[in-house]
């Protein structure tokens, strides 16, 4: 009889305690508006200027009055770059004829293997539109450095891959870095949030 | 005739003060085991609610110079737990002079970043603010059940009473 008592008052006050101090009182808030991680106050997007696979330099002030999804990756990557990359062909399609403002700018996170040529053809079979960015390793890091982006090399059997950051970075018409999507969201979630933005 | 010995005298008090200490145990066990189940149905049907559905996590001005100082300055926790529809968004926001890697993103002086969670899941970002170089955000489901509520209470003391233990 006497192992009940303790037992169950500590089960009662744990769960009291606990339950009183998560337990507050007020009723639950708006949703969010965008899907995307959003910055307050959008700071002016890091400038950079980079090989593009197209031949031509590419730099934001390029694509000024259009949306810019930058995506940070690698040709090689198996998962993550060909799965986001899909997502946002599939949210350019979704966006109908407002594609046409949504510009997707992939940045190499390995040169070595990612020349302008191979980018182009990488990325030519998820959406024409979409332009590869490449340069030197030095200029690449800076641009990483610049959003934050994480990007490390992984010794493979006889190759290599990349441990690099899988958000994908949104920039307005006026160069603003507005938000970050988080990796895994479906392509309907950035049409929504590209609509957002091209009409704001 | 009856006659009683100090011997059955003594035995008959003892018997009779086990039997009261007995009842006064088996209250107190039937009035814990009532307190528990009282609490567990408070726990089961009361629904949760949260003040805001931002869970806030600010770097306060002055860290980066107590870090260059070698004071040794949490900033986020390995592990942020979320629920949807109560509290997932977390908001970040650097009140320091100098820019931050913060969680998952880089944040100017003065900058916050809200990022909204819609699905249930364990997401993990590389934060350089840890020294694992990563952070965890676990988000749970909304608790739609009574046992869901009583299951996500008791997760939530657990891991109060985990982050109050000495590591």
């Amino acid at each position: 009889m006497r192992a009940p008592v303790p037992a169950g008052l500590g089960l009662a006050l744990a769960l009291g305690v606990g339950a009183s101090a998560l337990a507050p009182s007020r009723a639950r808030a708006e949703p969010p508006e965008l899907f995307a991680g959003v910055f307050d106050p959008p700071r002016e997007a890091p400038a950079f200027s980079l090989g593009g696979s197209d031949g031509q330099p590419i730099s934001l002030e390029r694509f000024r009055g259009k949306i810019v999804v930058l995506a940070f990756g690698f040709t090689s990557c198996p998962d993550v770059c060909p799965t986001t990359l899909a997502t946002l062909a599939g949210a350019r399609r979704a966006l109908g004829p407002a594609a046409a403002d949504v510009q997707v700018v992939y940045v190499t996170v390995d040169p070595q293997r990612d020349d302008a040529k191979r980018m182009r053809e990488y990325l030519v079979a998820f959406d024409p539109a979409f332009l590869g960015a490449t340069g030197s390793a030095e200029d690449l890091a800076k641009v990483r450095e610049a959003y934050g982006v994480a990007a490390e090399r992984v010794a493979r059997a006889k190759t290599y891959a990349f441990s690099h950051s899988s958000f994908t970075y949104l920039v307005d018409r006026t160069g603003k870095l507005r938000a970050l999507m988080p990796y895994g969201h479906a392509a309907n979630d950035y049409a929504h949030d590209l609509r957002i933005l091209l009409g704001s | 005739m009856r006659t009683t010995s100090a011997f059955s005298w003594g035995r008959d008090r003892t018997a009779r003060s086990g039997a009261r200490v007995s009842r006064a145990a088996r209250a107190g066990a039937l009035c814990a085991c009532a307190a528990a189940l009282l609490t567990a149905g408070w726990s089961a049907f009361a629904p949760i609610r949260f003040d805001s559905r931002e869970a806030l996590f600010e770097i306060p001005r002055g860290t980066f110079a107590r870090r260059m100082a070698g004071e040794p300055l949490p900033i986020l926790p390995d592990e942020i737990h979320l629920t949807l529809e109560l509290q997932d968004v977390l908001l970040l926001r650097n009140l320091d002079e100098v820019p931050q890697i913060f969680g998952p993103t880089l944040m100017m002086p003065g900058q916050s970043f809200r990022l909204p969670f819609r699905q249930a899941a364990s997401y993990q970002f590389a934060c350089t603010a840890h020294a694992s170089g990563q952070m965890t955000i676990s988000v749970d489901a909304h608790p739609e059940t009574p046992w869901a509520r009583l299951s996500w209470r008791a997760r939530a003391l657990g891991r109060w009473i985990r982050s109050r233990l000495p590591s």
